[in-house]
């Protein structure tokens, strides 16, 4: 009944998005005013109750149903709770049909919250959204149904991939998705705005929050990605330029361009047609990414069964929405005013830099993913890995780095350089003080990590300046944003500078009572014992690690085994164990058992990193997200709207 | 008048820097893209020694010999047609092993034995490198069984 009912759901909410559509077009077509009023209810109940669907897949996979053709090939009764329920997700269907909830979602709050808009703008921007839940919800319907029943239910399901079996799971994808799909609101808005040519200032103050929310989102789950992948891979490396992490980049990338262009519309009334062309850049890059991810296009961990007629589907759906609004944009290009004029040397020539060199990287890593794709339909077989993209991502975010120095101490209009550099002396000696350090202490250190550490100084120092000489107190919460946000960026470009720059590796045969040196720790391998879990058995290894201070700590790395389930092969997978201090992580792998010359299987193989300030990258990731999500806060229409309550009650009660 | 000015310095930045990059992106990509070879492309001497590139092929049965230090194995990788000895020290990911399918980044050495930097294996039989799936027939099959 629950997946009968779930897809009579998707149908009504299908339909309400129709609905939304039309009444939306007939409206801004002079139609009357009853039929503008239908669409924002009918963008609330679309997003209603496409939640309700996706909780109603959530309820047949807690339940274990496996009449359910989708819960029968990725559950199984056996496994953990948690897991049940983010196994919801960890596949193709659940994930459409979770990228499609967002997508309602998304329309509803805009629905409900979006007040500062013209209404004719936000009824086009709710149509537009509309529009593109229509395309997703014939994907989903007619080709990744994943209410689907099977004619025979199993006696048990399939399991989960045994990777996928982590907390990381439960958090990672809903994160990364509500980024990647909260973009959508901001092409619409550029959609509707386009539409009722409604482009200036109030139009991009309405958009920002809604950009940077999304852009919070991102940055959370690309972070608590990379910390994923860095544990569970037992890898040790924390970006392996792998196509899906860089289709998750580059929305990033056109978001981060977005908020620093939006601001300059909203405060400045300038970049108008590059702020809406850069709204529409967002989602397309989050499409793009969703269509090479989901096509099976391309060779990466993440990629999953390859189904040419879903690929197809999704490159047509792509081809109409990012050409449909590049064709509007095309019209409409030409009428939209030309905004303020302002000097190179200014805040907002700054924000043009970094706009050209965002979206400069944004081209090079697209270039570097798609490559390998064009480059087989040629005949040639290509995979383009890290030195590429450390080739030519590296020494251009250095520079936008140093452009993110002078941007914020800059002021609107025009600004003098002498000024601007009298500003600088205390961070370019920060700079120079990590650089000496560096040369003098650091051994050989390539050049691009010393490179960042310096750059990460300047803009460690930098980055606080606009806080200097002011009331703390009184510093409105946009600019602490700012400033934290910059501040995490040198955090995070430290530790990778560090990280990159100093890490020791050991690869050993070990037998239990042996000592390995790696870095400032003797790890003592004590031996191993077997373990089990819920649904797998594993090895467990015993390290002791001793500090040359004298602590000692112990670490559990485990090798598991996970059995083959209904006719599935057994997996093994390989659990790292960390050990976190506060100059670095101790990263150990426990490999394969050693066979020595009478047969016996005493050693094994043991892999440890000691990687120096490798946490600051995730720590630096998080302050960017604190800071997007304070700078939000101080624009927030909530806000702003509670404290007009607040003050209009206050004004009451002393009303005579 | 100055603001034209500026306009056109703006667009010469732009241009500029868009040129930049794309001379830039070229020759990383010339120099730094790997080329995906199978075991007949090499025999065919395809591969030239020392350049960075992706092998791909099944592990032959029988193959797989660990080393005394117990951390390098050679194994040879085969398509069925031609087969290429291959060395690597380190932990081999789940899933390695004997006639099933492996990717590995490396390089060729001029003994003819492709050394591995990292090699990759199919992790389950809902994951599978595309190039996997191009090969003969034979190897496919061979592949499922597993």
């Amino acid at each position: 009944m629950i997946a009968e009912l779930g897809l009579a759901l998707l149908w009504i909410a299908a339909a309400l998005a129709c609905l939304s559509l039309v009444a939306g077009t007939l409206y801004l077509r002079g139609g009357p005013k009853d039929l503008g009023a239908l669409v924002r209810p009918a963008s609330v109940a679309q997003g209603v109750l496409t939640a309700v669907a996706f909780a109603l897949l959530i309820a047949l996979f807690v339940r274990s149903d496996m009449s359910v053709e989708l819960v029968a090939r990725n559950s199984n009764s056996l496994k953990p709770m948690m897991f049940k329920v983010a196994g919801t997700w960890g596949n193709h269907e659940g994930s459409m049909l979770l990228w499609l909830t967002i997508l309602g979602l998304s329309g509803a709050l805009v629905a409900i919250f979006e007040k500062r808009l013209r209404e004719d703008t936000l009824i086009a921007t709710l149509a537009a959204q509309a529009a593109l839940s229509i395309g997703f919800f014939a994907f989903l319907i007619f080709s990744s149904n994943p209410f689907k029943r099977l004619p025979v239910a199993p006696p048990d399901g399939q399991g989960l991939n045994p990777l996928l079996q982590d907390p990381g799971l439960a958090f990672h994808p809903p994160t990364l998705y509500i980024g990647y799909v909260g973009l959508s609101v901001a092409f619409s808005f550029a959609v509707g705005a386009l539409i009722t040519r409604e482009i200036g200032p109030a139009f991009a103050r309405a958009m920002r929050p809604w950009v940077l929310g999304s852009w919070i989102f991102l940055t959370i789950g690309i972070t608590a990605g990379s910390y994923w992948a860095y544990y569970e891979l037992g890898w040790g490396g924390w970006w392996f330029w792998d196509p899906v992490e860089n289709v998750s980049l580059i929305p990033w990338l056109a978001g981060a361009a977005l908020l620093h262009s939006v601001a300059v519309t909203a405060t400045r009334n300038a970049l108008r047609a590059w702020t809406v062309m850069l709204a529409v850049i967002g989602f397309s890059m989050s499409m793009v990414g969703t269509f090479i991810v989901r096509s099976g296009l391309l060779t990466s961990v993440h990629s999953f069964a390859v189904d040419p007629e879903r690929g197809t589907f999704l490159l047509v759906l792509m081809a109409v929405y990012i050409g449909g609004a590049l064709t509007l944009f095309a019209l409409r290009a030409n009428t939209v005013a030309e905004g303020k004029k302002f000097a190179l040397l200014s805040r907002e020539g700054s924000l043009v830099i970094n706009n050209l060199l965002l979206t400069t990287i944004l081209a090079l890593v697209l270039l570097g993913t798609l490559y390998p794709i064009v480059a087989e339909a040629m005949g040639e077989k290509i995979s383009v890995g890290p030195p590429y993209y450390n080739k030519v991502a590296g020494p251009l975010a250095l520079i936008l780095c140093l452009v993110m120095v002078a941007g914020p101490l800059l002021s609107w209009r025009k600004d003098d350089g002498k000024k601007l550099w009298s500003r600088l002396p205390l961070a370019v000696f920060a700079g120079a003080l990590v650089l000496v350090l560096l040369v003098i202490f650091g051994g050989k250190v390539g050049i691009l990590p010393l490179l960042g550490m310096t750059v990460a100084g300047v803009v460690a120092v930098a980055s606080l300046a606009p806080l200097w000489g002011r009331n703390l107190r009184r510093t409105p919460l946009p600019t602490w944003g700012m400033v934290i946000a910059h501040f995490g960026v040198a955090v995070t470009l430290a530790g990778m500078g560090a990280e990159s720059a100093f890490i020791k590796e050991r690869l050993v045969a070990a037998a239990p009572g042996d000592v390995v040196k790696v870095g400032d720790f003797a790890v003592k391998f004590v031996g191993v014992k077997p373990v089990a879990g819920p649904n797998f058995t594993a090895i467990e290894g015993t390290l002791v690690a001793t500090t040359s201070g004298g602590a000692s700590f112990t670490l559990k790395p485990e090798s598991r085994m996970f059995p083959g389930l209904m006719g599935t092969a057994p997996t093994e997978t390989n659990e790292a164990a960390l050990l976190t201090r506060p100059g670095g992580q101790l990263y150990a792998v426990l490999g394969q058992p050693v066979a020595s010359e009478d047969g016996s299987a005493d050693r094994y193989q043991l892999r440890l990193w000691w990687k120096p300030l490798v946490w600051w990258i995730w720590l630096g990731g998080g302050l960017i997200a604190l800071g997007a999500v304070l700078s939000m806060l101080g624009r927030a229409q909530l806000l702003t709207l509670w404290r007009a309550r607040r003050s209009r009650k206050s004004q009451e009660r002393f009303a005579p | 008048m100055k603001a034209k000015h500026q306009r056109l310095i703006l667009a010469l930045v732009a241009l500029v820097g868009v040129a930049g990059a794309g001379v830039l992106a070229a020759s990383a990509l010339r120099d730094e893209a790997a080329y995906f070879r199978t075991p007949v492309e090499i025999q065919d001497g395809k591969a030239t020694v020392g350049e960075a590139m992706r092998l791909g092929g099944m592990v032959a049965a029988g193959s797989i010999k660990r080393q005394s230090d117990g951390l390098t194995i050679r194994f040879v990788a085969t398509d069925g047609k031609a087969s290429v000895p291959v060395e690597y020290m380190g932990i081999v990911p789940d899933l390695f092993g004997e006639e099933s399918g492996m990717v590995a980044d490396g390089r060729m050495r001029a003994d003819g034995t492709f050394v591995a930097d990292r090699i990759l294996a199919k992790h389950d039989e809902r994951y599978m490198p595309p190039q996997m799936g191009e090969m003969p027939k034979g190897v496919a099959k061979a592949q499922q069984k597993t």
